[in-house]
């Protein structure tokens, strides 16, 4: 029994195979649509969530499957002091998978050393989330038929951006990749990915301040939001909130098969006048995360795909 | 000069830094044995200036050496018996050390799960860095 916790749980290889799972997925929609019947995911989200809980949703209904679970911590036994521990060795008793979020961080590796069913991380804090990079992997080898050589341009938050690490972690594994990181100096990625997974890669990557400037030489620019509940101070977060807005004018500056990518909520850091350009692919994206889920609990279910 | 009698049979740490005979006392569980346990702070030493020394009453088996390798990996051990040093163990980095340090981190599940047991794993060897098992938190010494 496998567990999705990690992007890189699974080889390059592993991911290859699950993305062209979903890609077949997305082509072939009703060959899948009962080849989870009888089976059930259990969602047991501790924090609220829309994208990431209805995604996974609506991955299990489209597969055929059922869905159960609880979405916050107050309606579920945590508010009476239930560990993360007994939870899931009852959740097993009811389903035959389970996706969790949880504030803490390694919840989901403490569920499924506990667990009797696949457990997959929807999120465990600040830490991983990696349904969502798989998502993003989708995304970039769907739109742009490949994940090697590439610039990635990565904008925002990068200090604190949970996606922007877990995306860097697992594109490293890819030959000419390059990276420009954009970023306010307060919020520039932290050192251990840039001496750990950048460096120790041998990765050609640079920190910029301009997103104009690097706009010409991207082939994804992935965007994040400045995270209000990542600051301690509100004037540092009023300073820093707006460095960075897409507008028509900055996609001028950029290549016609570049991609935008977004793992949303977006606040202002895309302007709505960029939603028609076709390079907007962040509501694309969405889609992609279903399909993606998808084929995630297929894989952790070992279910055979259909003829 | 102090004198300490000799040991027919058991463990000798030396090389301990000088000053940390105590922690590891403490760590190694020695203070709930029943056997003589002798420590010897500020030793005159050649190699290290001064150094403390610990001699332990009785067989390897008391001792986790695990968590030793993790604490000071420069310490050596020798093995007694019948007067005579009969081995030199060299200790190194554990890979993995359970219940031994705590993680810091406030938003580490291990917060809130009391019962888990707090895990670090040897996540650079060189750097001597290890890290939380669940929420991947390096650990400062």
């Amino acid at each position: 029994m496998r567990h999705m916790l990690n992007p890189l749980d699974f080889s390059v290889e592993e991911i290859d195979r699950l993305l062209s799972l979903a890609s077949d997925i997305e082509h072939n929609l009703p060959k899948y649509a009962h080849i989870c019947d009888g089976k059930k995911l259990a969602t047991l989200f501790y924090e609220p969530s829309t994208r990431t809980r209805l995604s996974f949703e609506s991955a299990m209904l489209s597969l055929g499957g059922s869905v159960l679970g609880f979405s916050s911590a107050d309606s579920s036994s945590a508010a009476k002091g239930e560990s993360v521990s007994d939870t899931i060795r009852t959740i097993s008793c009811y389903a035959d998978i389970a996706a969790m979020r949880h504030p803490k961080e390694g919840s989901a590796l403490v569920a499924s050393q506990m667990s009797s069913i696949p457990v997959i991380n929807a999120g465990d804090g600040g830490h991983q989330h990696p349904t969502q990079t798989l998502t993003d992997l989708m995304t970039i080898r769907s739109l742009t038929g490949r994940l090697c050589d590439m610039t990635v341009g990565l904008c925002g938050d990068l200090k604190f951006g949970r996606t922007v690490h877990s995306l860097i972690n697992a594109m490293v594994r890819y030959c000419g990749i390059r990276f420009v990181l954009i970023s306010p100096d307060e919020l520039r990625i932290p050192s251990y990915i840039r001496e750990d997974v950048l460096k120790a890669n041998h990765i050609e990557f640079k920190e910029v301040n301009n997103l104009d400037e690097a706009m010409p030489e991207l082939d994804i620019l992935y965007m994040t939001r400045v995270q209000k509940e990542r600051f301690f101070n509100e004037e540092d977060y009023i300073r820093l909130k707006d460095c960075y807005i897409l507008d028509k004018k900055k996609m001028k500056l950029a290549k016609e098969t570049m991609y935008v990518l977004h793992p949303l909520p977006r606040v202002n850091e895309i302007s709505t006048e960029v939603d028609n350009d076709p390079r907007a692919a962040y509501f694309k994206q969405v889609q992609y995360g279903v399909y993606v889920r998808m084929a995630l609990i297929m894989t952790l279910l070992e279910v055979e795909k259909p003829c | 000069m102090l004198n300490i009698s000799g040991l027919r049979e058991g463990i000798v740490l030396d090389h301990i830094e000088a000053g940390r005979s105590l922690d590891i006392y403490y760590h190694l569980g020695l203070d709930k044995l029943e056997c003589q346990v002798a420590i010897i702070k500020n030793a005159r030493s050649s190699k290290m200036g001064r150094k403390d020394i610990i001699k332990i009453e009785g067989g390897l088996d008391k001792l986790d050496l695990q968590i030793l390798g993790y604490i000071d990996h420069n310490i050596t051990v020798n093995i007694i018996q019948n007067n005579k040093i009969i081995e030199k163990k060299t200790l190194k980095l554990p890979q993995k050390i359970t219940n031994v340090i705590k993680c810091k981190n406030p938003r580490c599940i291990t917060s809130i799960e009391q019962e888990l047991p707090h895990v670090f794993y040897l996540a650079d060897e060189q750097r001597e860095v290890y890290r939380c098992l669940y929420c991947e938190e390096k650990y400062g010494k």
